[in-house]
């Protein structure tokens, strides 16, 4: 077909064309509002987030520590079974170093984020977060890092009551 | 279950902006594909619409939006959406309903437009992450793609000029697609490791920007085929999806497991037991580079590690021993989320029965394997068409 064919369909526009209102068009601009309930697992993750702490759900099935915490194993489809601490320290498992902001707006001083192992929770088992106290060239992945928590009375029970992870220090834990 | 071929196809141009609505552009698309099938309306059983996030149109529930331009009024219709895998899944549920006996022809019409979102469909894309866990760090979508290849790279010591090689075949290749938005004939590993870097290490060259667009095929049983005396017919030999966890931060996102399931699925179907030997050639998703790379490995057409490095001995080259991505690919022709099922299973009916021009792979092919992928780095969608 695509041999056989001579003209296809489609007729190009620019930005302008659109933007500058070249060509009949029409707007809109949605105005919707959410609000959404924590639910059992992460209400509780999220109460202990602001008292600096991280909490798993054990699986008595698999024998997982479950991070982030959810009340049924996805793997065993069961209820799971009980509450359990994790340490607030971690490996870096993969990052980016981001020129970019949630709309895709150029930013000069890069943002880095990436994926943090945590220590207690099962292999690999973790979240996503920002790093700090590091520069673009110094973070890598097998990073030791820790959690830099808010201080108390700013905490608001959000995954931003960690403000980033920074690099472990010797003899710290 | 009966057999089922591809007995048409059609796409529109892919472009940053068309003039066209979704409904014009899913139109143009389908009348295509029935006519190169010479077929009507009035053959069609069944109709099937890809479409990905109703955010980028703006229109909410867009299947029933887009129903007439897919040609679905008054029949038996269906939208399916599984993010980017969607340019792979709907005509795997076309493949149902004729294998199933249901219908003996189905007509499968995937669009996106992306434009309409201001000032760019990246701001919706934010409204995939969950609300708890990520939504409060302001992801961007890029960052996946980035944390993904940048696991990928550390695992196997991946450089990142065997990665730009893709993005300069795909681009290349594009040259002599009709519909690419993308196509560079003198596109250099240097241009891509020089382009801007977005989130490290993606580069703007490793990416397939924002398109408009819509792609159709029609899909028919065997009886009808022979009954019609259709000639130009690929059969879908083989099918298979997989999804993952949501729980993206808890597995190693170097290797996706959930496209080896999905093209295990496939391969038992089409009775394929040594796909690197059995597939001649390939058109994986490829929205990144490196997702090329990822997705070959994860086809099981390459080993482990394994993806750069046929890539870079020419492998995958059109003329090569295993051309990955001949139609130009997402990298190329364009990536508007769905309707890339027109290099998907498009380029592999057209290449298998010979229709694809410039693209031809210049030695004789018989099996190919088309792959989507979407959601949260979890969903994979296998096809194998065979002449």
């Amino acid at each position: 077909m695509t041999a056989r064919v001579s003209k296809w369909p489609g007729v190009e526009l620019s930005a302008a064309d659109l933007l500058d209102g070249k060509v009949t068009q029409t707007r809109f601009r949605p105005d919707a509002k959410y609000a959404w309930s924590a639910g059992e697992a992460m209400s509780r993750f999220l109460e202990e987030l602001q008292k600096g702490r991280l909490i798993a759900r054990t699986c008595n099935s698999c024998d997982r520590i479950l991070f982030p915490p959810r009340m049924f194993c996805e793997e065993c489809f069961r209820p799971t079974d009980a509450w359990r601490y994790i340490h607030d320290t971690g490996t870096i498992e993969t990052f980016s170093i981001s020129y970019l902001d949630q709309d895709a707006k150029r930013i000069r001083d890069p943002i880095l984020v990436g994926v943090v192992s945590l220590d207690g929770a099962s292999p690999k088992m973790g979240m996503m977060h920002y790093f700090g106290e590091m520069t673009k060239d110094e973070i890598r992945i097998g990073m030791r890092v820790k959690a830099a928590w808010k201080p108390p009375e700013e905490r608001e029970g959000s995954v931003l009551d960690i403000r980033y992870f920074r690099p472990l220090k010797k003899g710290e834990r | 279950m009966r057999k089922v071929g591809v007995i048409g196809a059609g796409m529109t141009l892919f472009r940053r902006r068309l003039q066209e609505t979704g409904k014009e552009m899913c139109f143009e698309a389908a009348k295509m594909a029935l006519d190169s099938a010479g077929l009507t309306r009035a053959d069609v059983d069944a109709v099937i619409n890809g479409t990905a996030p109703d955010a980028f149109d703006g229109v909410h529930m867009k299947g029933e939006y887009l129903l007439d331009g897919c040609g679905g009024y008054r029949k038996p219709y269906t939208r399916v959406f599984t993010g980017g895998g969607t340019g792979v899944l709907s005509s795997i549920a076309g493949w149902w309903h004729v294998a199933s006996g249901l219908a003996d022809v189905a007509l499968v019409v995937n669009e996106e437009k992306m434009s309409s979102c201001q000032p760019h469909p990246q701001s919706v894309f934010g409204h995939i992450w969950d609300p708890i866990l990520d939504r409060p760090l302001k992801p961007n979508l890029v960052w996946i793609f980035a944390m993904e290849m940048n696991r990928y790279m550390h695992v196997h010591g991946v450089k990142k000029e065997d990665i730009a090689r893709v993005a300069v075949k795909n681009k290349r290749n594009a040259v002599g697609h009709p519909c690419a938005q993308l196509a560079d004939p003198n596109i250099t590993v240097d241009d891509v490791l020089n382009s801007e870097v977005m989130a490290w290490p993606v580069q703007r060259l490793d990416i397939s920007p924002p398109s408009d667009g819509a792609s159709a095929i029609v899909l028919a049983s065997e009886d009808f085929i022979r009954r019609r005396r259709i000639k130009d017919r690929a059969w879908m030999s083989g099918v298979g999806w997989c999804i993952d966890s949501t729980m993206w931060t808890d597995r190693d996102l170097y290797f996706p497991e959930y496209v080896a399931r999905a093209a295990k699925q496939a391969y038992k179907l089409a009775k394929i037991s040594d796909p690197r030997r059995q597939i001649d050639f390939a058109e994986p998703y490829d929205p990144f580079d490196y997702k090329e790379l990822h997705h070959l490995e994860g086809l099981l057409l390459a080993k482990k590690g394994e993806a750069p490095v046929l890539t870079r001995e020419g492998v995958t080259e059109r003329d090569g021993d295993l051309p990955v991505c001949p139609s130009g690919g997402l990298l190329g022709v364009g990536n508007p989320i769905a309707a890339t099922m027109g290099m998907k299973i498009g380029e592999l009916f057209w290449q298998l029965t010979g229709q694809a021009g410039k693209r031809q792979i210049p030695h004789e092919v018989h099996t190919g394997v088309s792959q989507a992928w979407g959601d949260l780095m979890q969903y994979g969608c296998v096809v194998v068409m065979s002449a």
